[in-house]
């Protein structure tokens, strides 16, 4: 029983210990003010890879989830002789929570997940320790790139999403079940607001793309640098990014929509 | 510091993870000539380096290298301070996104303002002194592990430095590739005045061209010396280590309880 008492004290020891670690490095990268001349095209590679990379998964990603809304709405609202609402469903359930936590989600498997295992590697390689005996600090170098574009490309992808599916919906609500257009696109822009609907989108978005860069570039820096060690803190990137999106997501819908 | 001393030790403690690595080493490293570090696999060679590089901090003791505590510089200071260091890490940790000509540029396109022209130039350079001008488009997946290193040599006195550490650069090498190492560091050393450290355990390449040598066994110096000084060291455990026995004072077997006890011949046959 003790034993069983000291083991769950250890592991909460650890977790405040991890998350004091995780809260120094993320100092240490937004200490340093990024130097234009460099920092720039740095970011702007990291940006291709994290974000322009990711497009091709988010775009049909968000194709599919808007012609699947559009049948499952259609099928709903025809009941209630109500399908002319289906964009203004599709667009509310696409901007307000499946663009933001469905991208991040995506964006965890795909760009998180590479993100820490190429660090991962860097470190186990000794290319960050060969960095710093040059006199170069590689969170500013490395990390800080990484976070910057994980941050900056998430809400542009998030967009996408939303449009992307929003199109999709109208393939099939449109296109093939034969919803007036007229309705389609005159519901949705009668019931989504700007600042509402579009703008805390994005900024769940935002809020979201910080923190899965975060636990992607914290993951490989503070890997243990082994093959299995990448492995391990690969696994942990893609389960703590989608658990922390999943719960913020909870604690923003409630502050943003809940009328309390 | 003792007098023409780039780098010294003094009762340098350092543990890690609970197990003590050093437990008052002090040495000193003397300026432009080569010293050796050797020692057991696991007796914390490469951490003398990481400690000398500022990537770890002792315990207690006093380290200073060209008269600076370097426990005690600020991160900023630290890497400034590291501008007039270069490294040659074991697997050479080149960066494998850059071309072999990449990698030699990146310290300098990171910390100086030369012109195009004059980074072509030094780089080219660089690499005929290691022998891989011809190589300069190859990727490092491309390069043997002998090039590897010498490309991470070249890089790392693309700086031009004052000290420059070697952290086994031996290991894992062909006797080809072991020659053209040996003479690098000679001909670096030689011709650009630099103080190297050399970590390893490869005795007699180590010995060949060390003008000191050090060896650290169970947290501590346990000879110093000349190579010539060191052969005729009178510790049984540096002769065992030079001429590499089987057993002395570092057992063959790793401490057990009796043989007896393990095959169930306690109390003896009569």
């Amino acid at each position: 029983m003790i034993d069983k008492i000291a083991s769950f004290g250890r592991s909460g020891i650890d977790l405040v210990i991890s998350i004091g670690r995780a809260g120094r490095f993320l100092g240490g990268v937004l200490s340093g003010v990024p130097r234009p001349v460099t920092g720039f095209p740095l970011l702007l590679k990291q940006l291709y890879s994290v974000g322009v990379l990711s497009l091709a998964i988010i775009v049909v990603s968000g194709l599919f989830i808007g012609m699947v809304l559009g049948l499952q709405g259609y099928t709903i609202l025809s009941d209630f002789g109500s399908e002319a609402a289906i964009g203004q469903m599709i667009a509310l359930t696409l901007v307000r929570e499946l663009g933001p936590v469905v991208t991040a989600l995506l964006f965890a498997g795909r760009a998180g997940s590479a993100l820490t295992a190429e660090i991962g590697l860097m470190k186990a390689t000794e290319q960050l320790s060969s960095m710093e005996m040059m006199g170069v600090d590689p969170l500013r170098r490395v990390i800080a790139p990484r976070l910057w574009a994980g941050f900056i490309a998430m809400p542009v992808l998030a967009i996408i999403f939303s449009m992307v599916g929003i199109w999709g919906g109208m393939l099939v609500g449109v296109e093939w079940l034969g919803v007036f257009e007229g309705s389609y696109w005159g519901n949705m822009q009668a019931s989504v607001d700007f600042r509402d609907d579009v703008i805390n989108g994005v900024i769940k978005s935002v809020v979201f793309g910080f923190v899965c860069a975060w636990i992607a570039v914290y993951q490989g820096y503070d890997c243990v640098p082994t093959s299995a060690g990448i492995s391990s803190a690969t696994t942990k990137t893609v389960v703590y990014s989608s658990l922390a999106v999943l719960g913020l997501d909870f604690v923003l819908t409630a502050v943003m929509f809940g009328n309390f | 510091m003792g007098l023409g001393s780039y780098i010294s030790l003094k009762d340098v403690v350092f543990s890690r993870s609970g197990r003590r690595i050093f437990n008052g080493v002090s040495v000193d490293i003397p300026r432009g000539k080569i010293t050796a570090i050797m020692g057991p696999s696991g007796s914390g060679k490469t951490t003398l380096l990481r400690l000398i590089g500022g990537q770890l901090r002792q315990d207690s003791g006093s380290l200073t290298v060209d008269g600076h505590a370097i426990s005690e510089l600020r991160r900023k200071e630290l890497y400034k301070f590291r501008e007039k260091m270069g490294m040659l890490f074991q697997s050479g940790a080149l960066f494998t996104d850059l071309s072999v000509y990449e990698n030699v540029a990146f310290p300098m396109r990171v910390h100086t303002k030369l012109p195009e022209d004059m980074i072509n130039d030094i780089v080219l350079m660089k690499l005929e002194a290691v022998g891989l001008r011809g190589a300069r488009k190859l990727m490092p997946s491309e390069l043997s592990g002998g090039m590897n290193r010498r490309v991470a040599l070249a890089r790392s006195i693309a700086l031009d430095p004052e000290l420059i550490m070697y952290d086994e650069p031996f290991a894992g090498q062909d006797p080809i590739g072991m020659g053209v190492l040996v003479k690098l560091i000679r001909d670096l050393n030689s011709s650009m005045g630099l103080t190297s450290v050399l970590v390893s355990h490869d005795v007699k390449e180590s010995l060949s061209i060390c003008h000191y040598a050090c060896i650290i066994a169970d947290g501590k110096v346990i000879g110093t010396g000349t190579p010539e000084e060191l052969q005729a060291h009178p510790s049984e455990q540096v002769q065992q280590f030079l001429n590499g026995h089987p057993d002395g004072p570092v057992p063959f077997h790793y401490p057990s309880s009796a043989a007896t006890e393990d095959f169930g011949l306690a109390g003896g046959a009569s």
